[in-house]
């Protein structure tokens, strides 16, 4: 690890492993860290991406790819059919493989990676962010950078420590767990959504087809609205063992996902927040590998004129914050 | 006043997003709570987790 870099990318996920590839491919020093000592675990996402949004990152490719949906099946009350949808074509992602592939990437690029890798806290000049104090094998060093791109994730806490309330009000935060069941009789290609006030109050339940009889079922509710003492685990075995009494869960995924208004402002001086640690996903149904690669790279193109102009300051790099607002996820939030 | 079931937590963070005190942190796989920054009535955290890994208590 060098003393100071022209980017520094906090967190390894989607938004951070594109945006530091996007940077070095322009030609800047970047070093991006990731806490944790394993790239793309946990996992906390059932892994759907639209095809034609996964296209204008990177070439769809077997080893990550774990099934293909062709149709979208809403069904509501007793598990009545509701509505269906054909051209909601898109893949699942088998999320450990397709995450280190990213960071793969960047690596080849040019940015350095470092895992297990904390960013503690920001360096902070003025109010300005200069970089990010780094512990990692129980060191502590000061890393100075021109631009900092907080990509950490849900459970984000840079730019918090930066001065931006980033709390997400716990209403809007859908409470999730999700088993992977295997050898089961499943439609391949059909993913189906369930809205039902008793099997997920506030939320939904989603089955998901994986590819070789195996599926990922899932269950996220708004916790407010959930009967005395249940959580999320309790409503998903509730549910499976509706639906699928005999299949065997071989994995537990548990996570939050935030259905609330993306922050504010998704920039300050020095700094960039992008993907999930922005709140930026789907409005209804959580979904944000697409939000996070897509504002990973438009943070990092702004974070390369900056650089390149010399301007890292708040006004300078909101052009990131108009850019993702303008292009179709920030359209899609103005329903 | 909240108490963490390390046997229980998942290390998923949903709990980290909706604190509003920033009390809680998530290191790997280790959820702390610094306890000055915890808001007592909060209970936020303990709604949240998935797997009901935070228990709170009032004081």
């Amino acid at each position: 690890m060098k003393d100071s870099y022209d980017v520094l990318v906090v967190g390894g996920g989607p938004a951070g492993a594109v945006a530091a590839e996007t940077a070095a491919d322009a030609g800047l020093s970047v070093l991006l860290v990731e806490k944790r000592s394993t790239i793309g675990v946990p996992v906390r996402c059932a892994g759907r991406i639209g095809k034609d949004e996964l296209s204008r990152f990177i070439e769809a490719n077997p080893r990550f790819i774990s099934a293909e949906i062709n149709s979208v099946v809403f069904r509501g009350l007793e598990g009545r059919k509701h509505s269906s949808s054909e051209d909601k074509s898109s893949y699942i992602l088998d999320r450990k493989v397709f995450d280190r592939e990213l960071i793969w990437r960047a690596a080849e690029a040019g940015a350095e990676i470092q895992v297990h890798a904390r960013a503690a806290e920001p360096i902070l000049e003025e109010g300005k962010v200069c970089g990010a104090v780094i512990e990692q094998h129980g060191h502590r060093v000061s890393v100075r950078a021109k631009v900092v791109i907080a990509a950490d994730g849900v459970e984000s806490t840079f730019a918090r420590r930066a001065g931006i309330d980033t709390t997400v009000p716990a209403f809007e935060m859908l409470s999730c767990a999700q088993y992977t069941i295997n050898n089961i009789d499943v439609e391949e290609q059909t993913g189906q959504y369930f809205f039902s006030a008793a099997d997920a109050p506030g939320g939904y339940c989603w089955v998901l087809p994986k590819g070789n009889r195996c599926v990922v079922i899932g269950v996220g509710i708004q916790s407010s609205k959930s009967d005395n003492g249940l959580h999320a685990r309790n409503y998903l075995d509730r549910f499976v063992s509706k639906t699928y009494p005999k299949g065997k869960s071989t994995e537990l995924t548990v996570g939050g996902m935030p259905i609330c208004r993306p922050l504010a402002e998704t920039a300050a001086d020095g700094l960039l927040i992008a993907g999930d640690a922005a709140r930026i996903t789907h409005p209804l149904t959580g979904c944000g590998i697409y939000h996070a690669m897509l504002t990973g790279r438009l943070a990092a193109e702004t974070a390369v004129f900056a650089v390149r102009t010399g301007d890292v300051s708040k006004k300078a790099l909101m052009a990131y914050d108009t850019a993702w607002r303008k292009g179709d996820i920030g359209r899609a939030l103005l329903f | 006043m909240i108490t963490i079931r390390h046997d229980v937590c998942g290390y998923c963070g949903a709990c980290v997003s909706v604190c509003p005190g920033g009390a809680l942190e998530l290191i790997d796989a280790y959820l702390s709570v610094d306890t000055e920054l915890c808001k007592p009535k909060c209970r936020a955290c303990s709604t949240v987790c998935p797997l009901g890994a935070i228990l709170w208590r009032e004081e």
